[in-house]
């Protein structure tokens, strides 16, 4: 049979898009290839590495694992899109300051975890941390600088710019 | 890693779901979270004819109790029952299991009805089920019906889910008074497959253990549960000597195949020690 | 060379250089500077080769064989080509007419040899995931599609699976070289025999390593785009090594070399796994010429299971010989280690042997030594060079037997490797199997760990919990590490691998500086590390430098990334460039301000007098001047404000680095885990330039070593099939499993380069298996067990135990 294509309508990163796509393509591939956005990753394309990681109605998936079609009606956040409404500000300063990230392949999906977090659990310790990005793989850093950024972000600790972007760009 | 064609079709109702599986035949198959059917397409290890996506169901995503028990809709996300109030206090065996389920990521999007219909021989929600003699809810071209855990997880990744039926929910039997619960799994890093799992409810009067169900995950083509161990429990306080007892009738209870975490004589020893670890700390419980 | 006139400046608690400080100083070296150049790979902006468009792009797909050793009975691809979006579908006899077929031998170790391999094999698979014929399409899922509809027929022949009977040769995979023996070599010290018959203890064990893979974020990835009218091609490719690539494509493809040009994206790790030659990338490539368009192929992570180079597979007898009073006499090593069915080219799969022999025994002062290797083929994915190559066997054969010798002699495996590490002034040394030693620091490093680590506590608490029936170990792993490499390790053999590297460095009109270096950029920081070099050399701010690498066509030519060589060798050529544009910058300083050159300096951006710092000119000034009003500096003057200078290694064939680290950990007896608790290093690697980005590094290697010790395993059965080829079967390490990694920093630097730098990339890997090792092994000692199998699974402890 020739490729199934099915109409979708999504908004990715504030902006609405209405395309008929293959029902077969996963979200990653239709950000990077009709989108443009090659902001997210492909690093396993069975949901094991995170570096694929987008937000879907404000909550992190794994792109490689939902179809484009099943985004219809529904919301799709970024790394670009969170970099750009400033979301992401403090913790893309902490994690340069801590050199949280080496390649910078993982980092857009670890980003996304490190929002949820922030956002979702402000108390967690180091080893909380850890618990939490454990979807996340990084093969360059071991770890530790990302927990030692989230830590910081968390803690309200670091330098004066990335406490006046964090109160500024939350919501 | 491209997934194969298939048709796709978004499913308005029930009825559309099962008229859509009926018109399609067998290789048709039901898109729920797809946390594992969209791997296995990635890998061209599935090549189904049509997905029917059933995200647009209402009436799927409720967590309610009917009576004495439970309900949960088939498209409940994990992440859904680890916030649920309800779950934590009615059904805790399953709250404490949540957390074992894979990554954050995932457990946004993979719901109970998928894995519970999937019936992966290392998943954690079959054996709770079990463990706790919840009823499986299904619904196809002959009507609605209702299957007991027990009858339900038939062997490796088989169901008594016909090709033309739905699995639209589960219900658990909420804890009756004196109920310990616990569940604990062991896997070589956070989030993955467990080399094996158990998912244990004891029924305590005073000090007394009057019924046990030890479901064991990770052991089996399918939810094992572990009769004799069971047996050797009932009636004692618990103590050591039962607990030795209950390790020793397990031999009997388990005969897990090996894989590439652990052969089967390593996976009998683990099993062993979890009971032990499990026990002990449900006799301190109250 | 001149002894270094640039004093490290070490900033111990100045973990960030914050903005407004760069403008006050402009001496970088040893400061923690953020790699401000990296944030747009924060924003997910950076450019990864499949980020890259290009128009009438074909993505190739590879027929694989399914078998570990067959013969190709017929390959069938019409209806293949038949189906939608299918651009052409190629197999082996017809790539062969573009690309011609290589060995990976090399002269200098001798005796090497292996068979011809082609981009696309010809008549036979030798390996499961080798690739047979080749589908271009226009998108990757219908390339995927057609590989149904490709029709082959197998003669499934025996595979070689097992290393010692490839060693035998019962089954020889390639008839024409006689045995399975790609490489062999023996060396032994005079007074070998009899240091071991005389000494009072000799102890002998078996360590075993299973073979494990890379598995970088980023999978391979290459586009190449053939110009047919020019004759010339343009490779984007995710290697370390961009002029060795050009090289091999010029003369495979038989394109001339400066028609080749390759060019290097942001990299998503590498490793080393990136550093080699891949049939399936000459192939891709050999298909853009044929085809006469762009092919891009990127490995999904299947792939990557399949025929990512594979490492590290050995079964090692290793003996040491001491005295009763813990001294070491000596070592005696029999190393067997399993590649693939072809040696890779260019660097060959014989050198991680090598490496195994060089480095055994490397901290310790005894004098014998023996040391017997064979290299055999098999029937499963090629081997070859993976970050620090060798080392992680060589020190665990070390350390391991090490720690039994002190065990045997009741002696804390702390003092008795005190009482046999190279002493601190010994140097320089030359070691027994022939590798000589500038300066090392074994002794300062030994220190300054067992403080960071309160090791009498631990030993302390470790007692104290063991009444309690908690277990925990404490494993210390010293090491030898090579860097900065000369010609020694590829080049004399034969091989068009730089060892040296160039630095273009220029002063922009508008005052800043744009730097070419022939070093490349995996994420390690090397283009953070030049910046602070250059702007120290020349008298700049950070923000006012631009490092560009990775492009054959505009950066210097030189070696690349690999064997920790970027920032010692790389370094030095950008801060002698940097000193000679600044001399350059003075002469026309001079010009303009008619003053002696003598008396001007260039400081924070300024040409400013030497004895006063008063401001002279900004150095945008300068460069309005040089650039745009040359009427007015005198009539012979020619501005110069381009300068490269290249560097290379002479006088040691490696700059050895040293370290110690220590592991941690808790061992459950019932269920065999093993719990990290804690893991330190700390490691020499002379002038250290960013001490935040030395530390990650050495954590990131430590972390893969761990991966290595506890988790990793390329699982193949008897008759050669990868049974665990996604990443739900193979386990990498991820956070939660992790311990936090304490760093500490000794530094002595190197007197062979001015900067004084060596290199700090591959140490953790190196001595963390053995760290690990060590740590269970002191755990489970009351119990009399023992293990010495990597990876160090739960089932194996359980073994080890008597428990299963």
């Amino acid at each position: 049979m020739s490729e199934t294509r099915i109409k979708t309508c999504v908004t990715v990163n504030g902006q609405s898009v209405e395309r008929e796509i293959p029902a077969r393509q996963h979200l990653v591939d239709f950000l990077r290839e009709d989108l443009g956005l090659t902001g997210s990753h492909l690093g396993c394309e069975h949901g094991v590495c995170g570096a694929c990681q987008v937000m879907v109605d404000g909550q992190v998936v794994r792109g490689c694992l939902t179809l484009a079609a099943q985004t219809d009606g529904r919301r799709v956040d970024t790394v670009e899109g969170l970099s750009d409404n400033g979301e992401l500000a403090a913790l893309q300063q902490a994690f340069l300051e801590h050199n949280a990230f080496q390649c910078g392949y993982c980092s857009s999906g670890m980003l996304l975890t490190a929002l949820h977090i922030v956002r979702n659990h402000p108390q967690a310790d180091r080893d909380e941390i850890r618990d939490l990005i454990s979807g996340n793989y990084c093969r360059c850093t071991g770890y530790h600088a990302i927990v030692d950024a989230i830590e910081t972000v968390l803690r309200g600790a670091g330098s004066a710019l990335a406490q006046a972007k964090h109160n500024g760009g939350s919501r | 890693m491209k997934a194969p064609n298939f048709d796709y079709v978004r499913a308005g109702s029930v009825q559309q779901a099962i008229d859509e599986l009926v018109a399609r035949g067998d290789s048709a198959q039901i898109l729920a979270g797809g946390q594992s059917l969209m791997a296995m397409l990635n890998l061209r290890l599935s090549t189904p004819s049509c997905l029917i996506d059933i995200a647009g169901v209402p009436g799927l995503r409720e967590i309610e109790q009917v009576g004495k028990t439970v309900r949960i809709g088939a498209m409940v996300t994990h992440a859904q029952l680890q916030q649920s109030a309800l779950i934590a206090d009615q059904v805790p065996l399953l709250a404490q299991t949540v957390p074992h389920v894979a990554h954050l990521a995932i457990r946004n999007s993979g719901t109970i009805g998928g894995s519970l219909a999937l019936a992966d021989p290392a998943a954690e929600y079959p054996a709770v089920a079990v463990a706790l003699q919840a009823n499986i809810l299904l619904q196809g071209p002959r009507g609605a019906r209702s299957v007991a855990a027990d009858a339900f997880f038939e062997g490796f990744y088989r169901t008594a889910r016909q090709p033309d039926e739905i699995l639209v929910g589960v219900e658990f039997p909420i804890a009756p008074a004196g109920r310990r619960v616990h569940f604990d799994e062991l896997s070589r890093r956070r989030g993955d497959y467990a080399m094996v799992g158990l998912a244990a409810a004891l029924d305590f009067d005073g000090a007394r253990i009057t019924a046990a169900r030890l479901a064991y995950l990770a052991a089996g083509e399918r939810p094992v549960l572990a009769r004799q161990a069971m047996a050797a429990l009932v009636g004692t306080s618990a103590d050591d000597k039962a607990i030795q007892a209950a390790q020793q009738a397990l031999d009997a209870d388990l005969d897990p195949p090996g894989d590439l975490q652990a052969d089967p004589a390593t996976k009998k020893h683990l099993a062993r020690v979890l009971l032990g670890r499990c026990i002990q700390q449900l006799r301190q419980a109250t | 060379m001149n002894a270094p006139n640039l004093t490290p400046v070490v900033a111990e608690d100045n973990r960030v250089a914050k903005p407004a400080d760069t403008a006050a100083t402009t001496r970088y070296i040893g400061q923690s500077v953020p790699r401000s150049g990296a944030r747009k790979l924060l924003q997910g902006r950076g450019a990864y080769l499949d980020d890259i468009r290009v128009p009438r792009l074909g993505h190739v797909v590879f027929v694989r064989s399914p078998h570990a050793h067959a013969r190709i009975v017929s390959l069938n691809l019409d209806a293949a080509r038949k189906q939608p979006g299918i651009i052409a579908a190629v197999d082996g006899r017809a790539l062969a007419e573009y690309c011609t077929p290589w060995i990976g031998v090399l002269g200098h170790l001798k005796g090497i040899k292996s068979a011809e391999q082609h981009a696309i094999a010809i008549d036979r698979a030798c390996w499961q995931g080798e690739a047979v014929a080749a589908i271009v399409a226009e998108t990757r899922r219908q390339a995927e599609d057609a590989l149904d509809h490709v029709q082959v027929e197998w003669d499934v022949l025996p595979a070689v699976t097992d290393m010692r009977a490839s060693l035998a040769g019962e089954q020889v995979i390639h008839p024409q070289l006689g045995d399975n023996i790609c490489f062999h070599r023996e060396l032994v010290t005079e007074g070998f025999d009899e240091a071991f018959a005389s000494a009072d203890l000799v102890l002998e064990k078996t360590y075993d390593f299973a073979r494990h893979t890379g598995v970088t974020n980023e999978p391979r990835a290459i586009l190449a785009d053939y110009n047919p009218a020019e004759h010339s091609i343009t490779v984007y490719h995710a290697t370390q090594a961009p002029n060795m690539m050009q090289d091999i494509f010029s003369r495979h493809l038989g394109i001339p070399e400066s028609s080749v040009r390759v060019v290097c994206k942001d990299v998503g790790g590498s490793f080393g796994i990136k550093v080699h030659v891949y049939a399936d990338e000459m192939a891709t490539a050999a298909l853009s010429v044929m085809l006469r368009r762009p092919v891009k192929f990127i490995a999904d992570r299947m792939e990557s299971f399949l025929t990512d180079i594979h490492a590290r597979e050995h079964t090692a007898k290793v003996r040491i010989a001491c005295t009763k009073d813990g001294d070491i006499l000596g070592f005696d090593l029999d190393d067997l280690t399993g590649i693939g069915p072809y040696s890779v080219y260019p660097r060959t799969s014989g050198i991680e042997g090598n490496q195994v022999v060089n480095l055994t025994g490397g901290p310790y002062k005894h004098k014998q030594y023996r040391a017997n290797l064979d290299v055999v083929f098999t029937n499963k994915n090629v081997t070859c060079q993976y970050r620090a190559v060798g080392h992680p066997i060589a020190v665990a054969l070390t350390e391991g037997i090490v720690d039994e010798a002190a065990r045997a002699l009741k002696m804390d495996p702390a003092e008795f490797r005190r009482r046999n590490l190279i002493a601190d002034d010994a140097y320089p040394y030359t070691f027994p199997s022939g590798l000589k030693f500038e300066k090392l620091s074994h002794h300062q490093c030994l220190d300054k760990l067992l403080a960071a680590m309160d090791y009498d506590g631990l030993r302390a608490e470790q007692a104290q919990l063991r009444e309690k029936g908690i277990h925990r170990g404490i494993g210390l792993a010293a090491m030898i590490e090579v860097t900065n490499p000369s010609p020694a390790f590829y080049g004399v053999g034969g091989a068009r691998i730089s060892a040296q590297d160039g630095a273009t460095i220029r002063l922009d009109p508008a005052g800043m500086i744009n730097v070419l270096v022939s070093v490349t950029e995996q994420g390690q920081g090397t283009e953070a590390v030049f910046t602070q070099i250059a702007a120290t050399a020349v008298g700049v701010g950070v923000d006012k430098v631009r490092v560009v690498t990775g492009d054959t066509a505009i950066t210097p030519y030189g070696g690349g990334t690999w064997a920790s060589r970027g920032a010692g060798i790389g370094g030095e050529a950008v801060l002698q460039a940097g000193k000679a544009l600044k001399s350059n910058i003075l002469d026309i300083a001079a010009a303009i301000l008619s003053q002696d050159k003598a008396t001007l300096d260039v400081r924070n951006d300024q040409v400013v007098d030497r004895a006063t710092g008063e401001h002279k000119m900004p150095l945008s000034e300068l460069g309005r001047v040089a650039y745009f009003r040359p009427d007015t500096l005198p009539m012979n003057f020619q501005s110069e404000l381009t300068v490269t200078r290249h560097y290379t290694p002479r006088e040691y064939g490696f700059t050895f680095t040293n370290g110690i680290q220590a592991s941690l950990v808790e061992v459950d007896l019932d269920t065999g885990f093993v719990k990290l608790l804690k893991h330190w290093c700390v490691e020499d690697c002379g002038t250290v330039i960013n001490p935040m980005l030395v530390d990650e590094q050495i954590r990131g290697g430590i972390v893969q070593g761990i991966g290595a010790a506890l988790f990793e395993e390329c699982v193949y059965d008897e008759s050669g099939q990868l049974q665990n080829g996604t990443m739900a079967d193979y386990l990498v390490p991820m956070s939660a499993e992790m311990p936090d990694i304490e760093v500490g920093h000794v530094e002595t630097p190197t007197r062979t380069s001015e900067l004084g730098a060596k290199g700090a990339g591959e140490a953790g890997t190196a001595g963390a298996p053995a760290a690990i090792m060590n740590a269970i092994n002191d755990a489970l000692a009351p119990f009399g067990a023992n293990v010495a199998a990597q990876p160090f699974t739960p089932q194996r402890i359980l073994r080890a135990l008597g428990k299963v």
